[in-house]
C-alpha cells in the first residue's frame, strides 16, 4: 500500500490550520501563541536586560538566548522529564541560529535578549511552531528585525512530498520518511533552519524547500496579522483620523 | 515613479513593505533594501513628506541622554549610588553629581539616598557601551517619599504626559494625585488611596488606547465619570483623607520633561 | 537581584489597605476575576488552564503505569510537580526546580493527598506489581500573584477532566482516551490568605507579595474540612490571626469551588 492520499484529507502543499496571537503573556517584553494543527507553542521575551554571567557577554552587541522546552504532558507518549536535555538543547541551538540572521542588537552591548519557547502540546513539527512564535513574540519585543522568520516541515511520506508532516506521517512505517524542517525569511528569500532525517533524493529535497517556501510566505502573513491584530480597534479602522 | 504601499499613522510590522521608489527617504525602524523601504520595527508608520519612520509601540527603556528617570537605589559603593532605571543598563550616580552638599570622603552613603530609595535623576551621559551617567542637580530631581510606583510602556510615556503635559495635569487635577512621570515607563503617584486607584486606571487606559484617536477626549470622559461617582459616597474615607492631605510634604509639583509628540 | 521597597513606601501601600483598597480597586477580600478552561492539551490525559486576572497557570495530568511503593502494595500513586517557567516571570530562571517551585507542589499535593480526593486504591492493577501513577504538571504561563491557589484550582480541575488511557495487552495506547475518569472523592480548594500590618487579604498582587508579613494557605473540603495547612512569610501568627484567616479561606473556598 502506496501513501497516495494524506491521513487528514490534506492537499500536498497544504499546512494543517494555523492560528497566531501576539502579546499573550503581559509580564514579557514580547509575547505570542502560534498553534498549528495540534501541535502549540508559547513564546516569551525578555529583554534586552543584563546578562549574567558576565563572561557570556558580547560587548559589541546583544546576545540572543532561545530556550525550548516541551511542558512534561505535552509528548505523544510518555511524560516527558522536566528539565533540560539533549533533543531540547540543540533545538534552542538551532532556533537561535534560525532568528539570528534578520534580528539586529547591535544596539544592546552586553546584554541579552532571553526567548523562552513552551510547548503545552505537540503533534509533530514543534521547533517550526517554537520559530514562527519566537519570531512574532521578537517583533512584540520592539526589537529591530529586517523581517520576521516563517518555519515549516517539508519531507516526504513513502513516494509523496509533504507540508507540515504530523505525527502520524512522520511515523509512517510502510515506506520511507523524512522530515525536513526549515526557516524562510522571505525578505532576502534565504533558509536559516535545514535539518533533515530519514531518506530523500536531492530532486525531492530541492522539491519540497520549494513547498516548504510558498508555505512559509502564507504564514510569513498569518504572523504579520496576528502582530497587526494586537493593536486593531475592534470597533473600526483606528487608522482613519 | 514612486508608491506608497501603507497610509499615515497604520500599524507596520517588520518587513512590511512601506514604498517602492526612490522619492522616498528611509528614516528610523526601516530600511532600504534596493528600490523598496521596508518596515523593521513593530510600530506606527510616520510620513512626513517624503521621510517615512516608525514610531515604536513597544520595547524596553534605552537610556538616552537628558532624559528625567525614575530609578532605584540598589547598590552603594565608594564613589556613589548605583541605580535599576528600568533599563537593560544600570545608572550611576557619582557623589558630585549626588546633591548639592559637600560629601565628605568616607560619609555615610545611606544618609543622603539607601537602599530602595526612588530617585527622580537625569541622565547626563551615555556612552557607546551604555554606561549611564546620573545626576540629581537640576530642577525637579529628588528623592522620592511615599506613594506608589508604577510601570508602564516607556513608549507611551510621551502620550501619558500629553502636550506641554496637558494629559498629566488633567489626571493631576482631576485626581488631585501628586503624578512624576520618567521617561524610562516609572510612574510615582501619591494621594488619597481611592484617588490613586482612579490615577492608575486612567494611566492603564492611556497606555492601552493610545494609538486610538481621540485619546484625551476619552480619558477626561473617563476620569469625570468616575470622579463625579467616587465623590457622591466618599463621605466615608473622608476624615482620613483630609488627615493625609495636610501631611505630604509639600514638593514643588513638578513633572519631568514636560515634552509631548 | 531582591531589594525590597523602603519602608515609606511599604507604609503607604499599608495605610490604603486600611483603608480597604487595593491598587487595582479591589476590596482585600476579592478575588480577581477567574476563568477555568479543561481539555487544552491533547497530549494529557486532563488538563485546564485557570487564570486569575493576569495570572495565567496551566496543569496537565499524565497516567502511567509503575509499580507501587513495597508498603502500599494494593495503592496507585499521585505526584505533582510544579514547573515556574522563566516564560513567566522575568525573575524565574531555567533550571532545577527553586525551592519555591519545591513548597508550592508539596502544598497542592497535600490539598489533593489528604483530602482522599482520589481513592489511590483504585489506581490499583495488579497487587504489588502493577498500578497506575497520575503525574501532574503545573506550568506557569504568567504570574501575576497568586501562583498557588491558581495551581491548586487548575489541578482539580485537570484531574476531574483526566480520563484513562486504553490500556491492552500490558500497554498504553495514549492516542485512545478511553470514558473512564479519574472519580474524585472530594473537591478541595486552596485559598491562601495574606496578613500585611493589621490587614487580610486574599489573591495578592505581585507588589503585595513582596511586602506581606505572613500567609496561611487553607485546603478545605466540601463540607469544610481542613485538609492541607501551611503558613508562611516571615512574621509569627496569633491564634486569633489563624482563627480569621481560616474563616475567610473557607468563605472564599465556596466561591472559587462554583468554577470547577
Amino acid at each position: 500500500m502506496t501513501y497516495e492520499k494524506r491521513h487528514d484529507q490534506r492537499r500536498p502543499e497544504e499546512t494543517r490550520v494555523i492560528e497566531a496571537k501576539a502579546g499573550v503573556i503581559p509580564n514579557a517584553d514580547g509575547s505570542a501563541y502560534f498553534k498549528i494543527g495540534n501541535t502549540v507553542a508559547y513564546a516569551a521575551v525578555y529583554g534586552p536586560r543584563d546578562l549574567h554571567p558576565k563572561f557570556m557577554q558580547d560587548p559589541s552587541k546583544g546576545v540572543l538566548r532561545c530556550n525550548y522546552n516541551m511542558m512534561p504532558f505535552s509528548g505523544m507518549g510518555d511524560r516527558v522529564r522536566p528539565g533540560a536535555n539533549r533533543r531540547s538543547k540543540e533545538i534552542s541551538m538551532v532556533t537561535e541560529k534560525a532568528i539570528l540572521p534578520v534580528i539586529d542588537l547591535s544596539d544592546y552591548p552586553n546584554a541579552v535578549v532571553d526567548v523562552f519557547i513552551e510547548l503545552p502540546q505537540t503533534d509533530a513539527g514543534s521547533r517550526c511552531a517554537g520559530i514562527c512564535a519566537a519570531s512574532i513574540a521578537l517583533a512584540d519585543a520592539g526589537l529591530s528585525m529586517k523581517d520576521l522568520v516563517s518555519a515549516v516541515s517539508v519531507g516526504k511520506v513513502d513516494k509523496m512530498i509533504v507540508v507540515d508532516l504530523d505525527y502520524e506521517e512522520e511515523a509512517y512505517d510502510d515506506g520511507p520518511v523524512a522530515d525536513v524542517p526549515i526557516a524562510y525569511i522571505s525578505a532576502t528569500d534565504e533558509i536559516s533552519l535545514l535539518q533533515m532525517d530519514g531518506e530523500i533524493t536531492k530532486e525531492e529535497l530541492m522539491k519540497g524547500i520549494e513547498m516548504g517556501k510558498k508555505a512559509c510566505l502564507k504564514i510569513n502573513e498569518i504572523q504579520k496579522k496576528a502582530l497587526k491584530d494586537r493593536f486593531n480597534n475592534p470597533n473600526g479602522d483606528h487608522n482613519e483620523q | 515613479m514612486s508608491k506608497l504601499e501603507i497610509k499615515d499613522k497604520q500599524v507596520v510590522v517588520p518587513g512590511e513593505m512601506l514604498a517602492e521608489g526612490m522619492d522616498y527617504l528611509p528614516g528610523f525602524g526601516t530600511y532600504r533594501d534596493k528600490d523598496k523601504i521596508i518596515a523593521n520595527r513593530l510600530g506606527i508608520a510616520d510620513i512626513q513628506g517624503r521621510a517615512l519612520k516608525i514610531i515604536p509601540l513597544s520595547g524596553r527603556y534605552i537610556p538616552k541622554n537628558n532624559d528625567v528617570v525614575i530609578g532605584k537605589v540598589f547598590d552603594i559603593t565608594f564613589s556613589g549610588w548605583r541605580l535599576d532605571i528600568n533599563s537593560a543598563y544600570s545608572g550611576m550616580l557619582i557623589l558630585k553629581d549626588a546633591t548639592t552638599e559637600y560629601i565628605a570622603r568616607g560619609a555615610d552613603l545611606t544618609q543622603y539616598y539607601s537602599l530602595g530609595d526612588y530617585l527622580v535623576c537625569k541622565i547626563t551621559n551615555v556612552t557607546s557601551q551604555k554606561l549611564v551617567d546620573l545626576s540629581m542637580k537640576g530642577p525637579g530631581l529628588k528623592k522620592l517619599g511615599k506613594g506608589r510606583i508604577i510601570s508602564v510602556n516607556p513608549h507611551k510615556v510621551p502620550r501619558i504626559i500629553g502636550k506641554q503635559g496637558s494629559m498629566v495635569n488633567m489626571i493631576k487635577n482631576l485626581t488631585k494625585c501628586w503624578v512624576i512621570v520618567g521617561q524610562n515607563g516609572l510612574i510615582w503617584l501619591q494621594g488619597k488611596p481611592s484617588e490613586e486607584v482612579i490615577a492608575i486606571k486612567a494611566i492603564r487606559k492611556i497606555e492601552s488606547e493610545s494609538h486610538l484617536p481621540g485619546l484625551t477626549e476619552r480619558i477626561k470622559a473617563f476620569l469625570e465619570s468616575i470622579v463625579s461617582d467616587k465623590s457622591k459616597k466618599q463621605d466615608t474615607t473622608k476624615q482620613d483623607a483630609t488627615k493625609q492631605d495636610t501631611k505630604p510634604d509639600k514638593r514643588p509639583d513638578t513633572k519631568p520633561e514636560g515634552e509631548s509628540q | 537581584m531582591v531589594i525590597t521597597m523602603n519602608n515609606e513606601f511599604k507604609n503607604h501601600i499599608i495605610q490604603a489597605l486600611d483603608m480597604n483598597v487595593r491598587s487595582d480597586g479591589r476590596k482585600l477580600d476579592e478575588f480577581r476575576e477567574i476563568s477555568v478552561t479543561t481539555d487544552v492539551s491533547k497530549t494529557a490525559e486532563g488538563s485546564a488552564i485557570v487564570k486569575v486576572g493576569d495570572t495565567v497557570v496551566i496543569a496537565g495530568v499524565k497516567l502511567d503505569i509503575g509499580a507501587p511503593f513495597p508498603d502500599r502494595p494494593d495503592e496507585g500513586a499521585i505526584m505533582v510537580n510544579v514547573e515556574l517557567l522563566p516564560l513567566s516571570n522575568p525573575d524565574f530562571e531555567p533550571g532545577p526546580p527553586s525551592i519555591e517551585a519545591i513548597e508550592l507542589a508539596r502544598v497542592v499535593d497535600r490539598g489533593i493527598r489528604e483530602s482522599r480526593a482520589i481513592d489511590v486504591k483504585k489506581l490499583a492493577i495488579k497487587k504489588g506489581e502493577k498500578c497506575w501513577l497520575a503525574q501532574i504538571d503545573i506550568c506557569t504561563i504568567n504570574d501575576a500573584g497568586s501562583l498557588l491557589d491558581a495551581s491548586a484550582l487548575a489541578t482539580i480541575a485537570a484531574l476531574k477532566n483526566t480520563r484513562f488511557p486504553a490500556y491492552e495487552n500490558e500497554e498504553i495506547d495514549y492516542k485512545n482516551k478511553t470514558d473512564k475518569t479519574l472519580e474524585l472523592e472530594k473537591i478541595p480548594v486552596s485559598v491562601t490568605v495574606f496578613k500585611i500590618g493589621k490587614n487580610y487579604l486574599v489573591d495578592p498582587l505581585k507588589e503585595e507579595e513582596k511586602n506581606y508579613d505572613a500567609r496561611l494557605t487553607v485546603a478545605l473540603t466540601e463540607d469544610n474540612t481542613l485538609c492541607a495547612l501551611q503558613k508562611g512569610g516571615e512574621l509569627p501568627l496569633t491564634t486569633d490571626d489563624i482563627s480569621r484567616m481560616i474563616d475567610i479561606a473557607s468563605e472564599k473556598a465556596a466561591e472559587i469551588r462554583k468554577y470547577i
